[in-house]
């Protein structure tokens, strides 16, 4: 696959702007359209919010989220799910019963993959360890060393899918617990620096595994007032090879994903829907090969 | 993606390169609002119904009556809940660190940013806790000699915030000077050590209390701040807090 030059042909011939042809675009049977379905800091919010509940409320919802889903994955057989950590503590279904019916709703919403975030420590390692029988999605997490912990067998650093043909990497990344969590609550968990093992695994990604999307999983946050503080922001500008890193933690609500050129000087995209399952977000790959894609032009609908 | 589906979700972006020359060109993105619009899926609904009965039971458990409602807005150095909720820690706190450490507890320091809903009038419910503690936050007993106590006082003196105290009183004049200290109804002792209670969160450092950082030994005692409101109002039959005397300004003279 020709990913440039498919990239060249697609910005010289988008100068159209057509909202018809936006249907003609995504049945070119010669692209295939990858699409990535995320959610980050959902923070236990099972009901929709009620309706004295200010600007949230008669939002969210996970069995609103099936609905969409269900809907999207069958206009699209390529589809991904993931989530970005947090997934614990925010509403009294996780004080009765520990992050069960969080991860067996999940688990029916068929999502792919998931990365740890702090609060997913609220119960301990053990109390996160505990509830993994409920999940049959993955978690994986690329800078904490488990090695030491109840979670060494069931967290792996990075996970590959195959849709369409198409080889996506996916690959988590967490917080410094440090300060954030309590230390008998994460234990022997190990933090490593993010930036390294990003580099590393989309590295390995890249060149080991020859996958077509990078996707990193991260709950480092999207930026912070302190430059040395690492967060999505600048994870972005100091790697090479990511595509799209979907994040959590800071509980940003964009509209639409950031652009940042990485060391490289090729785009990233990061992405984050805020917090508490209020908005699913969607980023279409198209991955071509020798097409001419003259007809993808699309606007924005409001 | 079909037209009918663009309407349903109403809010939809997609970018390409001729707009944006910053963004990829072969990619697109939306965020979908989950709206009221969106039909639950039923088999979803089916899992959540019987967790959603048994929690929606249990937190209309009445375990107490309030004779008002009390937010943390009213009072200016102290506050009717706040106090409640610093008494009630110290209360519930004192026996376990004496029984467990052999220990005495001499004040309870909270933050007024932590008192996350008002007392209600009427009903005392379990989900009232939830509602004013909804986080996890733990009781530790930080030990501190008096010189960091001082910096403790300083801190309250400076914040001027009705941060919930319990076992210490405080005037202070409006610029903020000392005016009287007692803890435990004496004066401070320097060289004294003394015990106090705190969340695990503001013992990390949360709303900047570093005097906690400068302490040596710590006791858990393994229990939640949340918690201790459901045992507070389980051992009360009616709730009739008040701010008081324990921390205000000096009287003009």
């Amino acid at each position: 696959m020709n990913r440039r030059k498919f990239i060249k042909q697609t910005a010289a011939s988008s100068a159209l702007l057509s909202l018809g042809s936006l249907t003609t675009a995504c049945s070119k049977k010669t692209a295939t359209k990858i699409t990535v379905l995320h959610t980050n800091d959902v923070h236990s919010h099972i009901d929709p919010f009620r309706p004295d509940s200010g600007k949230n409320a008669n939002k969210g919802g996970v069995a609103r989220r099936a609905t969409l889903i269900q809907k999207l994955r069958d206009e699209n057989p390529h589809t991904l799910l993931f989530d970005a950590g947090d997934i614990f503590q925010g509403t009294p279904y996780f004080n009765y019963f520990g992050g069960e019916l969080e991860f067996k709703l999940m688990s029916m919403l068929d999502y792919d993959a998931a990365t740890i975030g702090n609060h997913d420590f609220d119960n301990g390692i053990d109390g996160l360890y505990a509830q993994l029988p409920h999940a049959k999605f993955d978690f994986i997490s690329a800078n904490y060393d488990f090695s030491n912990t109840v979670l060494e067998a069931d967290v792996k650093p990075y996970k590959i899918f195959k849709k369409g043909g198409v080889k996506i990497g996916v690959f988590g990344l967490g917080i410094e617990l440090e300060g954030l969590v309590n230390a008998k609550a994460f234990k022997e968990t190990k933090y490593l620096n993010p930036v390294e093992l990003a580099q590393d695994m989309s590295r390995t990604l890249k060149e080991k595994e020859n996958c077509d999307l990078i996707i990193c999983l991260s709950h480092l946050g999207y930026s912070y007032k302190n430059p040395q503080k690492i967060s999505d922001l600048t994870l972005a500008s100091a790697t090479e090879n990511i595509d799209l890193i979907i994040g959590g933690h800071t509980h940003t609500f964009l509209e639409k994903p950031t652009a940042v050129s990485n060391s490289a000087g090729k785009t990233v995209l990061v992405n984050q829907v805020g917090c508490y399952g209020l908005y699913l977000g969607k980023v279409d790959f198209y991955m071509g090969s020798d097409v001419t894609y003259s007809n993808a032009q699309l606007l924005p609908v409001v | 993606m079909s037209f009918k589906f663009i309407k349903f979700t109403g809010l939809i972006f997609v970018f390409f390169a001729c707009r944006d020359p910053k963004v990829i060109p072969n990619i697109s993105s939306q965020r979908i609002p989950i709206e009221k619009s969106i039909k639950p899926k039923p088999s979803i609904e089916n899992l959540i119904k019987p967790y959603k009965l048994h929690i929606e039971k249990s937190m209309n458990e009445v375990l107490c009556y309030s004779i008002n409602a009390h937010s943390k807005k009213e009072g200016s150095l102290n506050t009717a809940i706040g106090n409640m909720m610093a008494d009630a820690v110290f209360e519930l706190s004192a026996p376990l660190l004496k029984k467990r450490y052999g220990l005495d507890l001499d004040v309870v320091l909270l933050n007024h940013g932590g008192i996350r809903a008002s007392l209600p009038k009427g009903p005392i419910r379990i989900e009232t806790a939830y509602n004013i503690m909804p986080f996890e936050n733990e009781v530790v007993v930080s030990q501190m000699k008096g010189s960091v106590v001082m910096d403790l006082v300083n801190y309250l003196r400076t914040a001027k915030r009705a941060h919930p105290i319990s076992g210490m009183t405080l005037k202070i004049t409006k610029s903020g000077e000392l005016g009287l200290l007692k803890i435990q109804n004496k004066p401070l002792n320097l060289e004294k050590t003394y015990n106090i209670a705190t969340s695990d969160y503001l013992h990390n450092g949360g709303d900047r209390m570093n005097f906690f950082k400068k302490n040596d030994s710590v006791f858990r005692l393994d229990y939640k701040i949340r918690n201790i409101l459901i045992d507070y109002f389980g051992s009360q039959d009616t709730l009739k807090p008040k701010a008081d005397m324990r921390f205000t300004y000096t009287k003009k003279r």
